[in-house]
């Protein structure tokens, strides 16, 4: 089993924390990870966690007391909270080294990393590729090896979208297993704290020291019982997989594309790899009706959720004051200079399927819809201890063909990884080959709170991989 | 034309709490300004609400007084709507699944009852409080995130009487159940009117919503000035002007002007809330709660009726539950209603008012006041001597037991005290006859003489009592 912070342990922290910086810095000069770097950043009194003065960066929607917080958006410019996220207050009892708050989508709300107030985010593998986002930044700085582990979010699967473009493990566990006290919101019942790392035993390590319930997350719930190291290493023979065949089926695209054919093929790879292992894999079916709804479900949903969410933003208490004589003018400039386009667009579809006449039509089915899926997963979860996929229909696109449009004709295979957030399902992404110079990886989602067998899967997966496109 | 108003209102009372109804911060009174203000009191992004359990029982338990149906699942809603006083852009308040649905209260009116039907009640969070001055607003965060309770009636009044009735009888139950002080002066108690006017036996008219309302006395003259603006325009055959639309009371005009029509009503794009859970509420739970419900002012007022008590005196006696349950302490030990009352309403709410403090409070509880009232009743002491009892026990919290026992020391003998009266008289001539020419306050001399003779253990009252006798006597 490999893990960078394991090996990061055997290092003198001084010395370890003076090369992250250096890293940081390069990877900053050549990525634009960060929206800011803690250039003082000293090391720690030695704790007993595995994560003691291991360097690492957060996304920029976490809040840090004293340390501007601005999830990538003009309307929080400047934005300095008097709080902790309870993720970094967790992060801080252990002893870890917050090297930078790392550049996002615009709230989350995005799969590009192009739409941050600070600049576009590049991919290490390729400066010309987008990273993905929206947890851009910390998927580029853990890929390029500036740091053992970065702390994002996923709506989603801005976790694992990123970490399947940038060739790194992407973890989002079960709804709730880590407290969302913190995290300036996209969308509430979708967002979740994700981790990304190089190895499935490193994010196993990171969420191990923040999970647990929280009194300021209702949502949040006991794990003590749950020790997500302990079963790595366990044999996965008999475990039983499936994959939906709609997603994977050639035949269920138009016009597919040679890059397309040889992901699809590299999965096949994959699935016997599996079964040498001892797992059996089977194919399973949900309509292509269905699934293609998934990515109007979603913005659906998660626009609604972030008009809501986003209504704080006024500028009245903090963030850029507007200009006006009015209350409602100062308002309306705060929002209006403050959010990119990109956004007005989700906040307005948002406050449309809100609206009283267009609510049961939009918002209450897409909510139905919702539901449906999960029941069906809950069912294939009863009879299998996991669900395989690709993570993506392509290798990261070039920055200048980058846009949070969809690609109509491989929807499915682009958004299905938003099963993992509408159900709140442990979901894992891991590299699992190299296509066109850039890495691919594979996808992971388990039945909530089964993240122990998940990632016991995830790791046994990695090990035969044995995936070697580090940089 | 008999044209009948109809009237239904919604009471929204700021409710007693540790903290409030989301947040960690204190739910209390502050002269200063923004400083019980927690990062979710002033949506600091990122934060997240937590429900206060304690605030969910009073709600349960308002809610059971009502007579409303519970529901199964605890939820809330976000009412999303822009304004400078909602830091969250959105109130978390209960749309889908409110507290409380379909409940009724019996409520004393006039000599007799009326019975209420309320729509629903329901839980859910103040907005901040904003001072508007000559040149710029402030805005206080404090109230940010206190505990409401909006209690919603069906359209059932007719007059403006019922109404009053009802507010100030709901006031009463927030009061006796301590889930709210419901202190109107400040600003606890807000009140939103509809009102609709129809001739008698036609279906009701077109509803106006009269909103913010912060008085009671406000609330009469709402009423009044909305129903007299609807019935002119109906006498006068413009009906159709009155318009479903949102109006507020102007002071100053002494009339409702218009806020906005329906056209421009606010869609607050209600949904569920994301950040809260769905919570199963615990049957045992709310059969608890509802154990707990204490006797409601009417059926003491009634019981009180039954004991023969007056109009005046059962509206004092209930009109605070502590005052309530003293003289239901002191029936309970035994005593004559009608005289419980009197001490009551008398020496013991005049000290009370003067020296402004609680009848829980006072040294004269309920198992005292039986000891004296038993000590009169039995004879052992006069009435004068028992108020004078009663007085020292409340002003100098001495027990009444120790008072009766320097009581007991004293020479009570009649027979006694007279016998040395009438040696002292004799032995006097002189102060007898200056008394009798007008110098009357040589009675203390006389006083003084019999003390001086008991060594001071005479009772000072029958003392004087005997004194007079013998003076008066003479003078006849």
């Amino acid at each position: 089993m490999k893990s960078i912070i394991l090996d990061a342990q055997k290092k003198e922290k001084n010395a370890l924390l003076e090369e992250c910086k250096k890293n940081i810095l390069e990877n900053q000069a050549q990525c634009n990870s960060c929206v800011t770097i803690i250039e003082d950043a000293t090391t720690k009194k030695e704790t007993s966690s595995l994560l003691s003065n291991i360097p690492y960066v957060l996304k920029d929607n976490f809040s840090t007391k004293g340390i501007e917080t601005t999830a990538s958006s003009n309307t929080l410019k400047n934005y300095i909270p008097p709080y902790d996220a309870t993720v970094y207050d967790r992060l801080n009892q252990t002893g870890a080294i917050l090297l930078a708050k790392t550049v996002m989508d615009e709230f989350g709300m995005g799969g590009t990393g192009t739409t941050g107030h600070t600049g576009t985010v590049k991919n290490p593998w390729n400066l010309e590729c987008i990273a993905g986002g929206s947890s851009a930044g910390s998927a580029a700085a853990v890929a390029s090896g500036a740091v053992p582990f970065a702390i994002g979010s996923d709506t989603g699967d801005s976790v694992r979208k990123p970490a399947a473009y940038c060739g790194i493990v992407g973890y989002k566990p079960t709804y709730g297993l880590i407290s969302r006290y913190g995290l300036i919101p996209f969308a509430s019942s979708l967002d979740h704290v994700g981790i990304l790392t190089k190895y499935v035993q490193d994010a196993a390590i990171v969420a191990n020291e923040i999970k647990g319930i929280d009194s300021h997350d209702m949502t949040s719930w006991d794990s003590s019982q749950i020790e997500l190291p302990s079963q790595l290493e366990k044999d996965i023979s008999g475990k039983k997989l499936f994959y939906i065949k709609e997603i994977v089926d050639i035949e269920n695209y138009q016009n597919p594309t040679e890059e397309l054919r040889i992901i699809l093929n590299q999965f096949q790879e994959v699935l016997k790899s599996l079964q040498e292992l001892g797992a059996v894999v089977e194919s399973k079916s949900i309509s292509k009706d269905l699934l293609e709804t998934l990515p109007s479900v979603y913005t659906c949903i998660s626009s609604a959720e972030a008009t809501s969410n986003l209504s704080n933003l006024t500028g009245i208490i903090y963030g850029p004051r507007g200009e006006g004589k009015t209350i409602e003018e100062i308002i309306v400039n705060h929002r209006t200079n403050g959010f990119s386009p990109l956004i007005k667009r989700r906040l307005i579809i948002g406050s449309y399927v809100l609206q009283k006449e267009n609510q049961e039509k939009y918002f209450e089915n897409a909510q139905r819809v919702r539901n449906q899926i999960v029941t069906i997963m809950h069912s294939f979860f009863k009879e299998y201890d996991a669900c395989i996929l690709p993570c993506a229909a392509s290798i990261a696109p070039k920055i200048a063909n980058a846009n949070d449009e969809m690609k109509q004709d491989f929807a499915v295979l682009e958004n299905h990884m938003v099963i993992g957030n509408f159900g709140g399902f442990p979901s894992i992404t891991i590299p699992s080959s190299i296509v066109s110079n850039m890495p691919i990886g594979i996808n992971l989602t388990a039945e909530q709170k089964e993240d122990e067998k998940l990632l016991n899967i995830a790791c046994k997966l990695e090990e035969k991989l044995n995936f070697k496109g580090g940089l | 034309m008999n044209l009948i108003p109809t009237i239904g209102i919604e009471m929204h009372c700021e409710m007693k709490s540790n903290s409030k109804v989301f947040s960690t911060s204190a739910n209390t009174y502050s002269k200063h300004s923004n400083n019980h203000v927690s990062a979710l009191d002033i949506a600091l992004p990122g934060t997240l609400p937590v429900v206060n359990l304690e605030c969910v029982k009073k709600a349960i338990l308002m809610s059971s007084i009502l007579n409303c149906e519970i529901p199964e699942m605890l939820y809330f809603d976000r009412k999303n709507y822009y304004y400078p006083d909602l830091p969250k852009g959105y109130q978390i308040t209960q749309s889908h699944a409110p507290i409380g649905i379909n409940g009724k209260i019996e409520i004393p009116y006039k000599e007799s009852t009326l019975k209420i039907a309320i729509h629903d009640i329901h839980l859910e969070e103040d907005t901040a409080k904003i001072e508007h001055l000559m040149e710029e607003s402030l805005i206080n965060y404090n109230r940010a995130g206190v505990p409401l309770l909006e209690l919603v009636t069906e359209p059932v009044f007719h007059s403006k009487e019922e109404v009053l009735a009802f507010l100030e009888y709901i006031r009463k139950i927030y009061q006796y159940t301590d889930i709210s002080d419901a202190d109107v002066k400040r600003g606890q108690v807000r009140c939103d009117v509809n009102i609709s006017v129809a001739l008698e036996n036609e279906p009701l008219g077109t509803k106006v919503e009269i909103k913010g309302v912060n008085s009671f006395s406000n609330i009469l003259l709402v009423i009044d000035a909305e129903i007299a603006r609807q019935k002119e325009l109906i006498e006068n055959g413009k009906k159709e002007e009155i318009k479903q639309e949102t109006r507020r009371f102007d002071e100053s005009l002494g009339t409702t002007v218009r806020m906005r029509s329906k056209i421009d009503a606010i869609d607050y794009k209600y949904f569920v809330e994301p950040n809260i859970p769905k919570i199963k509420l615990d049957k045992t739970m709310i059969e608890q709660i509802k154990n707990s419900i204490i006797e409601l002012p009417l059926s003491r007022m009634n019981r009180y009726k039954e004991l023969g008590l007056s109009k005046e005196d059962i509206m004092i006696l209930t009109k605070e539950r502590n005052i309530s349950d003293y003289f239901d302490e002191c029936l309970k030990l035994g005593r004559d209603a009608k005289k419980i009352s009197n001490w009551i309403t008398g020496i013991i709410l005049s000290y009370i008012k003067k020296e402004d403090v609680s009848i829980l409070d006072i040294s004269l509880t309920p198992k005292e006041l039986n000891l004296l009232l038993t000590s009169l009743e039995e004879g052992t002491i006069s009435n004068k001597q028992a108020k004078e009892i009663a007085s020292i026990v409340l002003n100098e919290h001495k027990s009444v037991s120790e008072c009766l026992e320097k009581e007991n020391n004293q020479i009570s003998d009649d027979k006694l005290l007279d016998e040395i009266v009438q040696n002292i008289i004799a032995e006097n001539p002189t102060q007898v006859e200056a008394y009798h020419n007008g110098r009357t306050n040589l009675f203390n001399f006389f006083v003084g003489a019999v003390m001086k003779e008991t060594k001071g253990q005479a009772n000072p009252v029958l003392t004087k009592e005997i004194i007079a006798k013998y003076l008066n006597k003479e003078e006849e």
